[in-house]
């Protein structure tokens, strides 16, 4: 089941940027790329947790700004040679509205 | 653009490890200067020499020892004509003649045919079965023999007998090593060493006979034999002579070039023909011949400088040093160990560990290192010894190696060797020698960018760049030769960084995406390396009509403040010239206060820092500093940092100008600009130096009668005094000469290039011409720095706290009660 919840408008997130919404569970970083889709992640980088949101974003992926680990937009991975994984969450824009749906398990960790 | 009508003709002969790291040097020096064109007889690119012997012991390929192949050739508009010989150069009409009658005119002729193997004139020498060891032809003969016969005899107990031998060996065949005295490699090792070094090669298999001379080499068609002088034959269906190699000049003797025991050059390369240059085994310098690669790669640097016509480097000879490239042996050698009676000798023999060593001083300098079984202080040695140092205070336990001295950490160049494993070298992401070196050999990384991509180390600020080559060298031993490509801007891109910047003028390009449409960019928004690049090329380049990028800015930038390892920020406000007052301090004291900031720290350039401040804390924090009449200190930027002063004339018993008023002036004109990497000054009052002016990207020293203006220096991982560039009577001058220096940086410089780098790229006295000499050029670069000035200074953090300049950047979007 998913719960959508809406965060904020599209304009609002700068064309390949980030921001960031504030959860109990932790910060998730929204992600919007050069052709207006988004994704929405942990901010927080497998490598030593750098702020991922901070980074600089290039086609569907993002540079943690602390050691320039890159991880995939779309499935949190870690891109070879560098190893982890950083929580996906689903987010979608409707209408300029953008929609994001918490995945629980990002409140564990 | 120069097409190639119009180009200067370079000819190169020799597709060999000298000529072609001439020219890919100079391809680095002035890519466009000349077309190229490389004759190699041999019919492959160019590889690498030295690793001919692993691939003949089956623990290398032939393609794995590839340097450069084809496409690279072709990439930088070289013609390579592979497989074709020069049998004639005509220096009456300035062209090569081909064996094949074809000739080809040059303007500038590079000559680099390295040496042929020498062949004992002995009956039998040109049987089937003979071979020297000198090219992949030879050692695809070695292999065939290996599989077809049994038994080899290799004529030469040298540093290439020995890897031929064990080669041989090591592909199934018996060996015997034929040398003419009682010491193997007599020319490298002392007769203990030799001693050693012949006990483990026996333990392993090989045979040696020696001394011994060898009369014939006996067989009808193919050889089956060798007869010796004391009457002995041996079976041999290979023998391979190893006895030396004389370098290949005869082209260069038949075209009426002075030669003698190899082509006489100059020390900028250049032979008796001003046109013709020879670099390589093939020359003699100053009396000596080489045939070791690093000589011959300091020779193609320098040759390469001249060829690209910023002619100031010469050659001033080499000492080199040897390694046996034999798995499982550790041999090192250096220097000049004959014993004489004005030289002290160190040994240290311990037979159960199987470890020799033998240092060599005189005037308490070390002139020769042997050392056998452990050989980790070898480039140690070798430092010292190449650099002259006094080592008399380290006598004693001068033989204990580099670890027992304390000698290493952030100086000691050639410290790694003795580095233990968990010594942290790369300071930034924390990584330890041990977890480089696991990752060079488990992972076969060969280049720094492999390093950087699987360690992370040496990513970051990069100061540590040259320990981890050193590490690579070290881990690597001889193969950690490869030569640098010209180096493209990034992955997403082949173009260089002076490719980038020149086409950004002639096109006109003026947004990130129109350099990287016009350049042919292979990735679809660059990356984190090339769009901060991009950005900042583009603003220097178009101030005023360039409108800055912030998502192709790194955090620091775009949030003016430094990102800490926990992602809150750290603040540093402007203090003009390290002076501040009462009521700034004041302000600073009730902004840590009130925004409970935990760490208030003076900075290493003179002014304070607050770390641990939250990221929506900044637009109010700045607010705050902004009321008491402070701005940024850009301390995350690449650009204008900090003015170190002294307190100079105004209150120094000693000081001669007021630095302390010099260095606000040159922070008040120059702060807010942005440049390649970040630039530090220094302003002080007398040649006491308390400003440590000298160590600075630029710094000044006040002196009674003017101002003396250095740069180029560096105090991070590398410690780099600064160069001297002029003397001025006046500050106005000073001033000038500052700021054209800094434009012209901003101008040339590669992204994240320091100064000092530029500076060794460039070249000392081509800066000065233009910005000391040519006084028109140093007025047209200081208008255009003093231009470019409008636009940048204004306060990024007032934009941000009281005009709402990128408001969102400092909000959350949501905040979610319920995840
Ligand atoms: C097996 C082996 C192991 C070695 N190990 C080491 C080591 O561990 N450390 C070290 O420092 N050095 C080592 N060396 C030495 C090192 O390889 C040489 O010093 C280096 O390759 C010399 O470079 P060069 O450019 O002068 O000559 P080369 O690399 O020999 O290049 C000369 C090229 O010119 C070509 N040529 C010659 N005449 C003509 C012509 N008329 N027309 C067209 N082409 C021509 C030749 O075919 C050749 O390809 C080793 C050498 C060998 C053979
Ligand atoms: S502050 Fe500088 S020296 Fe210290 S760890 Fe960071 S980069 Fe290295
Ligand atoms: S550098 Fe000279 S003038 Fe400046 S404080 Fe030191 S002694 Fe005084
Ligand atoms: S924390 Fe992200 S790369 Fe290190």
């Amino acid at each position: 089941m998913t719960n959508w919840i809406e965060i904020g408008a599209l304009d609002d997130i700068p064309r390949l940027g980030s921001r960031v919404v504030r959860t109990p569970g932790g910060n998730i970083a929204v992600f919007r790329t050069e052709s207006d889709e988004v994704f929405a992640l942990d901010d927080r980088c497998p490598h030593k947790g750098g702020p991922l949101s901070q980074g600089i974003v290039h086609n569907k992926r993002v540079t943690c700004p602390l050691h320039n680990f890159v991880i995939e937009l779309a499935s949190g991975q870690a891109v070879a040679p560098d190893e982890g994984c950083t929580h996906t969450h689903p987010a979608k824009v409707e209408n300029g509205v953008v929609w994001l749906s918490v995945r629980q398990a990002a409140a564990v960790s | 653009m120069l097409d190639k009508v119009t180009k200067q003709k370079l000819v190169v002969i020799g597709n060999g490890m000298a000529g072609i790291r001439t020219v890919e040097a100079l391809l680095e020096r002035a890519p466009d200067l000349y077309d190229i064109t490389v004759f190699g007889s041999e019919p492959y690119g160019n590889y690498n020499r030295i690793l001919l012997s692993p691939v003949l012991a089956g623990e290398k390929t032939v393609d794995d020892i590839m340097l450069n192949t084809v496409d690279w050739y072709e990439d930088n508009n070289i013609t390579l004509r592979k497989g074709e010989t020069i049998s004639m150069i005509d220096r009456r009409t300035c062209e090569v003649v081909t064996d094949a009658g074809d000739r080809v005119p040059y303007d500038r002729l590079l000559i680099a045919t390295g040496s042929n193997p020498i062949m004992l004139p002995l009956p039998g020498k040109d049987l089937q079965g003979v071979i020297g060891f000198r090219d992949i032809y030879d050692v695809d003969r070695m292999i065939k023999a290996s599989t077809d016969y049994r038994n080899a005899v290799v004529i030469g107990g040298g540093l290439l007998g020995l890897e031929a031998a064990n080669g041989l060996m090591k592909r199934g065949m018996n060996v015997t090593v034929v040398h003419l005295l009682d010491t193997l490699m007599e020319r490298q090792l002392d007769p203990v060493a030799g001693g050693l070094l012949r006990k483990s090669l026996e333990e392993r298999g090989m045979v040696f006979k020696m001394p011994a001379q060898t009369q014939a080499i006996l067989g009808e068609e193919r050889v089956t034999g060798v007869r010796f002088g004391d009457g002995t034959e041996l079976a041999a269906d290979l023998v391979v002579m190893a006895v030396g190699i004389r370098p290949n000049f005869e082209l260069a003797k038949k075209a009426g070039l002075y030669c003698e025991r190899g082509i006489v050059v100059s020390d900028t390369m250049q032979t008796y023909d001003g046109r013709i240059y020879a670099v390589g085994e093939c020359v003699q310098h100053r009396r000596q011949t080489y045939g070791l690669v690093a000589p011959l790669f300091d020779q193609a640097k320098v040759c390469a400088n001249h060829l690209a016509m910023k002619g100031f480097a010469t050659y001033d000879g080499s000492v080199t040093s040897t390694k046996l490239k034999v798995t499982g042996i550790d041999l090192f050698s250096a220097g000049d160990f004959s014993p004489g009676p004005d030289k002290e000798e160190i040994v240290l023999q311990d037979a159960n560990r199987g470890v020799y060593k033998r240092i060599i001083l005189k005037d308490k300098k070390i002139v020769g290192a042997v050392l056998y079984g452990d050989t980790i202080d070898g480039p140690w040695y070798f430092q010292h010894l190449r650099d002259g140092t006094d080592v008399s205070h380290m006598r004693e336990r001068l033989v204990f190696g580099a670890a027992n001295l304390g000698e290493g950490g952030v100086s000691g160049q050639n410290s790694v060797a003795a580095m233990s494993d968990e010594t942290e070298i790369c300071g930034c992401n924390g990584v330890c020698k041990g977890a480089i070196v696991k990752a060079i050999s488990e992972k076969k990384l060969f280049t720094l960018d492999d390093v950087r991509a699987h360690t992370k180390a040496s990513s970051s600020c990069g100061s540590c760049t040259g320990l981890v080559e050193q590490v690579l060298a070290f881990t690597l031993g001889g193969d950690y030769s490869a030569a640098p490509k010209v180096k493209p801007l990034c992955k997403c891109t082949d173009h260089s960084h002076d490719d980038v910047r020149r086409v950004i003028v002639e096109q006109q390009l003026k947004t990130i995406p129109a350099v990287m449409r016009f350049m042919e960019w292979k990735t679809l928004n660059g990356c984190h390396s090339c769009r901060p690049a991009l950005n900042y090329y583009l603003l220097a380049t178009w101030p005023g009509e360039y409108r800055d990028d912030q998502q192709s800015r790194f955090i620091n930038e775009r949030v003016h403040a430094n990102i800490q390892k926990d992602g809150t920020y750290s603040v540093v406000p402007r203090m003009w010239g390290g002076v501040t007052t009462p009521s700034e301090l004041r302000a600073i004291a009730d902004v840590a206060e009130k925004f409970n900031i935990p760490t208030v720290k003076v900075t290493g350039g003179q002014r304070i820092d607050l770390l641990g401040v939250k990221k929506e804390d900044l637009p109010a924090v700045w607010a705050d500093l902004n009321d008491a009449g402070m701005v940024s200190g850009h301390a995350y930027a690449k650009g204008l940092r900090t003015v170190k002063t002294c307190v100079g004339s105004e209150w120094c018993r000693f000081g001669t100008q007021d630095s302390t008023g010099l260095g606000v002036r040159l922070e008040k004109f120059m702060w807010g600009s942005w440049t390649p990497a970040k630039v530090k000054l220094g302003v002080s009052g007398c040649p006491r130096n308390c400003a440590e002016a000298t160590c600075k990207d630029v710094g000044v020293v006040c002196v009674d009668s003017g101002y003396e203006i250095h740069f180029a220096g560096a105090a991070g991982l590398h410690i780099k005094g600064t160069e001297f560039l002029t003397k001025v009577e006046t500050e106005d001058e000073t001033l000038e000469v500052i700021v054209a220096l800094t434009q012209l940086y901003r101008e040339e410089g590669w992204y994240l290039e320091r100064m000092y780098k530029w500076c060794d790229r460039v070249g000392l006295e081509q800066i000065r011409k233009r910005v000391v000499d040519d006084v028109a050029n140093r007025k047209a670069l200081f208008a255009r720095f003093a231009y470019s000035q409008q636009f940048a200074q204004t306060d990024p953090w007032a934009e941000r706290a009281s005009h709402g300049v990128d408001r969102n950047e400092f909000a959350p979007l949501a905040e979610l009660e319920l995840a």
